[in-house]
């Protein structure tokens, strides 16, 4: 494959620009099966691809501390397919994507109540023990079918909650004495309702079972942490709509902590990719926590079913096509 | 300040202790954090500031997308990176910066239910931090 020099690169330095490229193309041949194809961005500069970068992750910010997700559902298809850069840089990337927007949107959901941090501690045991056990039974599963079976989780936890998109807040819920035990139950001001909405929670237990079964499909599959946990809290355990998205996005950093201290020891977080992601992720999950007290539940919950819907799609046809 | 509802068990700290308690691990947070973004930036500035290239040519995008680039992934390559003031070291440190504050928001967590007298919840988060510990050791050992 000719490597393709851009026009003002070969004015400037005359040919030793594709002398290095296919210097490196041929030691690492393995790479460059996934670099070369797209072109385009070897035209980039350095300074327009972290520029690029960063905006795409404030978007990705943005919206995953409105829905208590990660942003990996936005951050790795524009790093691999858009810029041709490595899966595992990518994942790599994506990790600190997670953290900086749990940590950009955390302390001003926990100042607001908007978090429930007694629900997200307790829940979490059920995450890290799910996430070890994963990182055992990885290997010993077959992956497709695992893609399979939670894509159609996902897909009917979408149509749950897109049946009950106008639940009220704060309603009356089954009586838990676990969660009376462990004082769960918690209150928070909703803006938009313009009250204080005291909330129980309810079926704490199979929350946690719940949250086993995210943690050890986020470990193993790489992908789902908060699309699992933010309809565990919404469906089985009834907390507020915006509670639970909170809720998830303080988790979901604390699980992705533990894994980024491997990603950074195998030298898969590159600082020049995940510097622009950071910063981008940080500024938008700022953003994003000023934004979601002002939004109304219904539309939080539409609009996550669809994102849902969508990560639902993209695991079944991982498991249809068997990768 | 809030109501008497049974949203908090029975014999129950001062609120304001408890308020105080939130804001201090919400400034906390905040502190990791906008410490983290600065020193992120910072990095990124003077990495282009040595590298003059990184600004205009195409010929180094090849470098920094491609899977060869792995450099500063251990802490020994990372402190003489920071003493020569070198762009890439400085943003992975604040890189770590970042990564450390969800863990140092689950230590924290413990102080303040030892000071809200919460023994479940001592014993919990415990459980959690010993957790995110054992996966960290358990990673390295298999990664």
């Amino acid at each position: 494959m000719a490597p393709r020099v851009s026009r003002r690169e070969a004015g400037q330095r005359g040919t030793a620009p594709s002398i290095q490229r296919q210097i490196w193309t041929r030691s690492h041949p393995a790479s460059s099966a996934t670099v070369p194809r797209v072109e385009w961005a070897h035209h980039l500069s350095v300074l327009q691809f972290v520029l690029a970068t960063l905006g795409i992750s404030l978007v990705a910010g943005l919206a995953g501390s409105l829905l208590g997700l990660g942003g990996g559902i936005i951050v790795v298809p524009v790093l691999t397919l858009l810029f041709g850069i490595d899966i595992r840089l990518a994942v790599g990337a994506s990790i600190v994507s997670v953290i900086a927007t749990s940590s950009g949107a955390a302390a001003a959901y926990v100042r607001e109540h908007m978090a429930n941090l007694r629900v997200g501690m307790f829940l979490e045991i059920g995450t890290v023990t799910g996430a070890i056990t994963g990182a055992f039974v990885a290997g010993h599963i077959q992956v497709r079918w695992l893609f399979l079976i939670f894509g159609l989780m996902m897909g009917y936890s979408a149509v749950e909650m897109f049946r009950h998109r106008k639940h009220e807040e704060g309603g009356v819920v089954p009586p838990d004495r676990l969660a009376d035990r462990l004082g769960l139950h918690g209150s928070y001001y909703d803006q938009t309702l313009g009250r204080q909405v005291d909330y129980r929670v309810t079926h704490t237990l199979v929350g946690v079972g719940l949250m086993y079964i995210a943690g050890m499909v986020s470990g193993l599959l790489g992908i789902g942490s908060g699309a699992l946990k933010v309809p565990s809290m919404d469906l089985a355990m009834r907390l507020p709509i915006k509670v639970s998205t909170a809720t998830s996005n303080f988790m979901i950093g604390v699980t992705a902590a533990a894994s980024a201290g491997v990603y950074f020891a195998r030298g898969d977080i590159n600082p020049l990719i995940a510097a622009p992601v950071a910063a981008g992720v940080l500024v938008g999950a700022t953003g994003g926590s000023l934004l979601l007290p002002r939004l109304k539940n219904h539309w939080i919950r539409l609009i996550f079913v669809v994102v849902l819907l969508w990560i639902s799609i993209e695991m079944l046809w991982k498991g249809v096509r068997g990768t | 300040m809030n109501d008497p509802s049974p949203a908090h068990p029975r014999n129950q700290p001062p609120a304001d202790l408890v308020r105080k308690v939130e804001l201090l691990i919400s400034n906390l947070l905040r502190v990791g954090v906008v410490s983290s973004l600065i020193v992120v930036v910072i990095g990124l500035v003077v990495s282009f500031l040595h590298h003059p290239g990184y600004i205009r040519s195409a010929t180094q995008m090849h470098q920094v997308i491609s899977d060869n680039h792995r450099t500063w992934h251990s802490l020994s390559e990372l402190g003489p990176g920071l003493l020569q003031f070198r762009g890439e070291a400085i943003i992975m440190a604040g890189l770590l910066l970042l990564i450390a504050t969800p863990v140092m928001r689950v230590a924290v967590s413990i102080v303040a239910f030892v000071v809200e007298r919460d023994p479940i919840f001592v014993i919990v988060t415990s459980f959690v931090l010993a957790m995110l510990i054992l996966s960290f050791v358990l990673g390295k050992a298999g990664g």
